[in-house]
C-alpha cells in the first residue's frame, strides 16, 4: 500500500517550515506520521506536499515551567508518558499518553500531533481538554494561543489554520488539592487501541468538598467534549462515591452521542457515565 | 530523493520516492526480507525494526524520514553464528508456528529486554502489545521471552512447564 505521490520537504528551521506551508496551500505538517501516513496509505488523504518538521531543532522538550508544563511539537507519546513532570503536574495527560497506540506507535507519534489530528476517539485530546490546556499555534504571521475548549472543532478538525503549526501545548500544573486522571475502554478490550469511550477528569478539593471539576469525554461523538452537567453536579459535594455516581449519571447530557462500529448510542451513553465516574474517582483520590 | 542510513552496521544509500515506505526500502532495495509486511495499517507489528534503538513500525515510516538513522533489522540481531537470546528463546520454547509475526515479535522483545532484563509476565505481554500473532495464542511467545530474559541475566532458564496456563495457574 503506497500513498499517492507527493512532494516532501524536511526543513531545518521552524521559519522554513512555516514559509513552506504559506507558499503551498494544501501542504500538510508531519511529525511522527502515525496518523498521517496510514491515512495517506489508505488514500483517504493525499496532500501534494508533506512538510516534515521532525528535524526542526528546539521542539522536542518538555519544559516544567512556572504554573504550566510546556510540551513541544516533537515530544513523542513515550516521552509524555514517562515524564515525571507530566505525571506529577498533569497526570491525566501522562495516563492518556501511556494508553495511546502501542509501544511502537508511542515511540514515533507525538502528543501535539495527536492533538492536531483530533481523532474522535483519541486519548490525549480528552486529557488536554479536561486539564484546560492551551495550544500555541505559530504561522509565518506570528503566534496565537488557542484554549483547548475552542481547539477541537469537529471530527479530525482542529482550530488550526492550514498554514499554522501547533508548536507547543501548555498544560496548567496541578496545584495543591488538585488531581486528574484518564481512563477508557479500548476497542480491542481492556485499554488497548482507540477508545470505544473514555473520560478525563480534573478535580480540585478544598476543605473536604469539590471546589472545581472538569470532565472531558472521548469516543462518544465527533470530538472530545466537556461533560459540563457532570462537573456542575459534582461541585459543592463531598466527592464521595455516591456523589460521583450521582454526578456521572449526567455525563452525556448536552452531548451529541453517536453510534459507530463499536457501540450503540445507548451503550456509549452508558460508557460515558461509567468512565466519567472512574476518571473522577481517580482524580479525587489523586487530589488527596 | 537520496537517502543514506546505517542498517545492521553497514552504511547504505539509495534513491527513493518520498512515498517509499521504510519497510519497502529495506526489503526491496536492500533485499533484507526478514522484516515482514503484514497488515500495512500499523496494527500487526510484523514490520517492527529498531530505529536509533527504539522499536517502530517500518510500514508507517517513510524511507526519507529515516535518512541518517541507525537501523537494526532482525538480520542484525545475531552475533555471527550466535543467536540473540530472544532468537534462541523462540527456538527453545516453540515461540512460533507459521513464523510470520516472528521477526517483529523478536524486535519488540529484544527492545523490551534491553531496557528491562527481568520483566514480569504482565510487562512482557504489554511489551508486545503492538505485535499480533494469529497462531500461538502468545503463550509460547511469552515463555520464549522469559527464556531470553533469564539468559540475558546470566541465569539458566528454568525448564519449560508446558502445563502452565497463561494466568500462572497449573492445569
Amino acid at each position: 500500500m503506497y500513498p499517492r505521490s507527493f512532494e516532501y520537504v524536511a526543513p531545518s528551521s521552524l521559519d522554513e517550515a512555516l514559509a513552506a506551508l504559506n507558499d503551498h496551500p494544501g501542504a500538510k505538517v508531519m511529525t511522527g506520521g502515525m496518523s498521517l501516513i496510514p491515512l495517506m496509505k489508505l488514500r483517504l488523504f493525499s496532500p501534494p506536499l508533506v512538510v516534515d518538521i521532525g528535524r526542526v531543532p528546539g521542539l522536542d522538550s518538555i519544559a516544567d515551567g512556572n504554573g504550566h508544563i510546556a510540551i513541544g511539537a516533537l515530544v513523542r507519546h513515550a516521552a509524555t508518558a514517562s515524564s515525571d513532570a507530566v505525571a506529577s503536574g498533569a497526570a491525566a495527560l501522562a495516563q492518556a499518553a501511556r494508553l495511546t497506540g502501542d509501544v511502537q506507535v508511542r515511540n514515533r507519534g507525538t502528543t501535539c500531533g495527536a492533538l492536531a489530528h483530533a481523532d474522535v476517539a483519541a486519548d490525549q485530546p480528552a486529557a488536554a481538554l479536561a486539564l484546560g490546556a492551551t495550544m500555541v499555534a505559530r504561522s509565518a504571521g506570528g503566534e496565537r494561543e488557542i484554549a483547548a475548549d475552542d481547539f477541537f472543532v469537529d471530527a479530525l478538525t482542529s482550530a488550526l489554520e492550514p498554514n499554522e503549526i501547533l508548536v507547543e501545548v501548555r498544560v496548567p500544573k496541578a496545584g495543591a488539592g488538585t488531581g486528574s486522571a484518564y481512563d477508557k475502554l479500548g476497542r480491542r478490550g481492556g485499554r488497548s487501541d482507540y477508545a470505544v469511550a473514555g473520560a478525563a477528569a480534573m478535580v480540585t478539593m478544598d476543605g473536604g468538598s469539590v471546589s472545581a471539576a472538569r470532565v472531558a469525554l472521548t469516543g462518544v461523538g465527533t470530538k472530545p467534549t466537556l461533560a459540563t452537567a457532570t462537573a456542575d453536579a459534582l461541585v459543592g459535594t463531598d466527592g464521595s462515591a455516591d456523589a460521583i455516581k450521582a454526578a456521572a449519571q449526567h455525563a452525556a447530557e448536552g452531548v451529541t452521542v453517536l453510534e459507530d462500529l463499536y457501540g450503540s448510542v445507548e451503550y456509549k451513553t452508558h460508557l460515558a457515565q461509567v468512565y466519567a465516574a472512574r476518571a473522577l474517582e481517580a482524580a479525587i483520590a489523586a487530589a488527596g | 530523493m537520496q537517502v543514506s542510513m546505517t542498517v545492521n552496521g553497514s552504511e547504505v544509500s539509495g534513491d527513493v520516492e518520498p512515498r517509499t515506505l521504510l519497510v519497502h526500502f529495506i526489503r526491496e532495495n536492500l533485499r533484507l526480507t526478514g522484516t515482514h509486511v503484514g497488515c500495512e495499517t500499523s496494527y500487526c507489528g510484523a514490520c517492527t525494526i529498531h530505529v536509533d534503538g527504539t522499536p517502530v513500525k517500518s510500514c508507517t515510516m517513510l524511507a526519507v524520514q529515516a535518512n541518517g538513522a541507525n537501523i537494526t533489522t532482525v538480520e542484525g540481531l545475531a552475533d555471527g553464528d550466535n543467536l540473540h537470546p530472544v532468537q534462541e528463546g523462540f527456538w527453545e520454547r516453540h515461540g512460533l508456528q507459521c513464523g510470520f509475526c516472528t521477526p517483529g515479535m523478536i524486535m519488540s522483545a529484544s527492545a523490551l529486554l534491553a531496557e528491562n532484563d527481568n520483566p514480569s509476565e504482565d510487562e512482557i505481554r504489554h511489551g508486545i502489545e503492538g505485535n499480533l500473532c494469529r497462531c500461538t495464542g502468545y503463550h509460547n511467545i511469552v515463555r520464549s521471552i522469559e527464556y531470553a530474559a533469564a539468559k540475558m541475566r546470566g541465569e539458566e532458564p528454568a525448564p519449560p512447564d508446558w502445563t502452565q496456563d497463561f494466568e500462572g495457574a497449573t492445569a
